[in-house]
């Protein structure tokens, strides 16, 4: 097997607080080739976010990543310097993150703001930085650039600052984008135009993309590959037609029949009962256990992650059976 | 449908303007032709509920589902159209028999922590509504509220509790029981489970089912998650721009959308499935309703679009039997 682009091995990201150690990411693997985009699934707090901060070297303290490795293209960035990581970030690794307007600055135009992350990382003349700037707003579908890039941040609806963040994504042509809920806060029709251009994208650059997100349904028409996190770990991974046809951690199918779906309509939701624990005091073993139907003694103890292969594979000891499960709508 | 309506919208409109300044009403004296500037956030809207009924109500942000959610609730007034109550024009109610209407309709939030007070227990915010309003003793509020919470799937060990001790899902079936409190026929929910997480969100759409069938509820429905609309309403209504654009009994309105915006809405939400898909979204952004385009407020996104669009607004009118759409295209090609 090829090296992949990026390879996280057992990353661990602890928040020390006052209460105790927060153990937001425990343990998590993943692997993404060039132009794969990878779905990375969990609910509030599951750790997904921390995971994507993480790999960049984003967290804030008291956040703080005390293990694991981070391989981009075979480099570590765990032990990268703050000069080296600055010189990736933006140029070969670009975040998108969920509201635009916290990364977009409301004092300055976006053509300002474009041509000082194109000239952060190249030599280039004010014109020509304009230029790419420009190109870059024609690529996600903004029509008259000119105009928008003399605009300032408020003059534009959500779904066009969310353009705008994308553009400034591929600025440098990264290898990889790391995109955290960039459509959460999106209605309907404007999701899907995002959807539509981040996916052309990254067929025509060969970008790879890891698409943080809670929304089962966004992941399944845009992902290839699946990661589905609960309390800080990776439960189970695959592609998204074995994750959404045939899960096999009990997490992902109570999570796949929480879904509202038209074969269901009018009876009750099979829904996960309890609630996700609190990270501070996690229950031992398998983290899910108390919240499982099917639970036993040995879930005291936590499973590792096992499968039919590296990338497919789910961590628990009494999985759902293998079947093809014939209600996804 | 065969029950009588409980609810009826006749003609619902509210505007929202915003006075003029000094400068603006100095100018105006000396001649200039200045208008207040309004917001028409919800126009003519006429929609019946039948008790018992569930109507879901879809659309995207700025459409007006929220400010109609809350006229029918009294929290807004309109600015124009009638409001009736089991076929009686709220406005000409007594002062008593109104008073009791409003209470009978009662409100589900989107943001559960927005709306609890945080400095109150969990028994004085379920339980003062219904003490005040004379439907319990003061004495028995609190077994009252424990039997409430206990109905909403909440220990009643949580009475002395206050709100952010408690989850998100936890928070929403605090705000379900205080709604309940006083007894209401009618619930809009606005919004009530977009906040939540995959897994509560269906503990909560499954306690407004279990609800209903106990205490015979009518909902309003109001979300923007066309699966969760689907599959908890009977009838589903959707806006577009302040306007009922298509109003169908739910199977058949996700089965057959007949407006091209419906059309549009159904075809873009994402759903869980193993086949890939390519998204080909309808362009162009949602209007400003301080400047709404003329004729069909939907023409300028509609790749069906003729010329009668961009002069007439199409009227809703009924299609089919219980099917509503306003669009030229019906008058045209037919349904």
């Amino acid at each position: 097997m090829t090296e992949p682009l990026l390879r996280v091995d057992g990353l661990k990201t602890h928040f020390l607080t006052r209460a105790g150690t927060v153990k937001a990411v425990d343990g998590v693997s993943l692997r993404l080739d060039r132009g794969e985009i990878l779905g990375l699934v969990g609910e509030s707090g599951s750790g997904k976010s921390v995971t994507g901060q993480s790999i960049l070297g984003l967290v804030d303290p008291p956040g703080r990543v005390v293990g694991g490795r981070v391989l981009f293209q075979g480099e570590d960035l765990v032990g990268a310097g703050e000069k080296r990581l600055r010189a990736i970030r933006g140029r070969r690794i670009a975040m998108i993150f969920q509201d635009p307007m916290m990364t977009l600055n409301p004092v300055l135009s976006i053509g300002t703001q474009m041509v000082e992350a194109v000239q952060a990382h190249e030599k280039v003349g004010r014109a020509e930085a304009w230029e790419r700037s420009r190109r870059a707003l024609v690529r996600v579908g903004i029509a008259s650039p000119d105009e928008r890039l003399a605009a300032y941040p408020h003059q534009f609806s959500g779904g066009m600052r969310q353009r705008v963040a994308i553009a400034i994504a591929l600025l440098h042509s990264p290898d990889l984008i790391i995109a955290d809920e960039p459509t959460t806060a999106l209605d309907v029709t404007i999701q899907a135009q995002i959807l539509f251009e981040v996916q052309k994208l990254c067929r025509e650059t060969g970008t790879a993309l890891i698409w943080v997100t809670h929304d089962l349904a966004v992941v399944s028409a845009l992902a290839d590959r699946v990661a589905v996190m609960y309390a800080g770990r990776v439960v189970e991974t695959g592609t998204v037609a074995e994750i959404i046809g045939n899960p096999r951690h009990p997490y992902t199918r109570g999570l796949l029949e929480s879904v509202p779906s038209r074969n269901r309509r009018g009876v009750p939701l099979r829904s996960i009962p309890g609630m996700t624990p609190s990270v501070l005091d996690l229950p031992e073993g398998c983290a899910f256990h108390p919240r499982c139907d099917r639970s036993t003694g040995a879930c005291t103890v936590m499973p590792e992650l096992s499968g039919e292969r590296e990338d497919r594979a789910w961590r628990c000891w009494n999985p759902v059976a293998a079947e093809a499960r014939g209600d996804a709508a | 449908m065969t029950a009588a309506p409980i609810v009826e919208l006749d003609g619902l409109t509210k505007r929202f303007s915003r006075k003029l300044d000094v400068v603006e009403r100095f100018a105006r004296r000396l001649g200039a032709t200045i208008d207040d500037r309004a917001v028409q956030a919800v126009s003519g809207v006429d929609l019946s509920i039948a008790e018992g009924e569930v109507v879901g109500l879809v659309g995207e942000s700025g459409c007006g589902k929220s400010t109609l959610g809350r006229m029918v609730a009294g929290i807004l007034p309109p600015s124009a159209g009638t409001l009736r109550w089991h076929g009686r024009d709220l406005r000409e109610l007594s002062p008593a028999d109104r008073h009791h209407a409003n209470l009978k309709i009662q409100m589900v939030f989107q943001d559960p922590m927005a709306s609890l007070n945080p400095r109150l227990r969990v028994a004085d915010i379920v339980g003062e509504a219904p003490v005040v309003h004379g439907l319990v003793p003061r004495r028995e509020a609190e077994a009252y509220v424990a039997a409430l919470l206990r109905q909403v799937g909440l220990d009643p060990a949580y009475l002395r509790r206050y709100p952010h001790q408690f989850s998100g899902g936890q928070r929403q079936r605090i705000g379900i029981a205080r709604a309940l409190a006083v007894k209401p026929d009618v619930l809009v929910c606005d919004e009530s489970v977009a906040a939540l997480d995959v897994s509560i969100q269906a503990q909560i759409i499954n306690l407004f089912m279990r609800l209903r069938e106990e205490l015979s509820l009518t909902y309003l429905f109001i979300s923007h998650d066309l699966g969760v609309v689907e599959h908890i309403s009977d009838r589903t209504a959707i806006m577009y721009l302040g306007r009922i654009v298509e109003l169908a009994p739910t199977p058949e309105l996700f089965d057959k959308p007949n407006h091209p915006y419906a059309k549009a809405l159904l075809d873009e939400a994402p759903r869980v499935s193993v086949e890939k898909r390519r998204f080909a979204p309808i362009r162009g952004e949602i209007p400003s309703p301080l400047d709404p385009p003329s004729g069909c407020a939907f023409h300028p996104r509609c790749p069906h679009a003729m010329p009668l669009c961009s002069a007439e607004r199409p009227a809703l009118r009924e299609i089919a039997p219980r099917r509503w759409s306003a669009c030229h295209l019906n008058e045209t090609t037919g349904p």
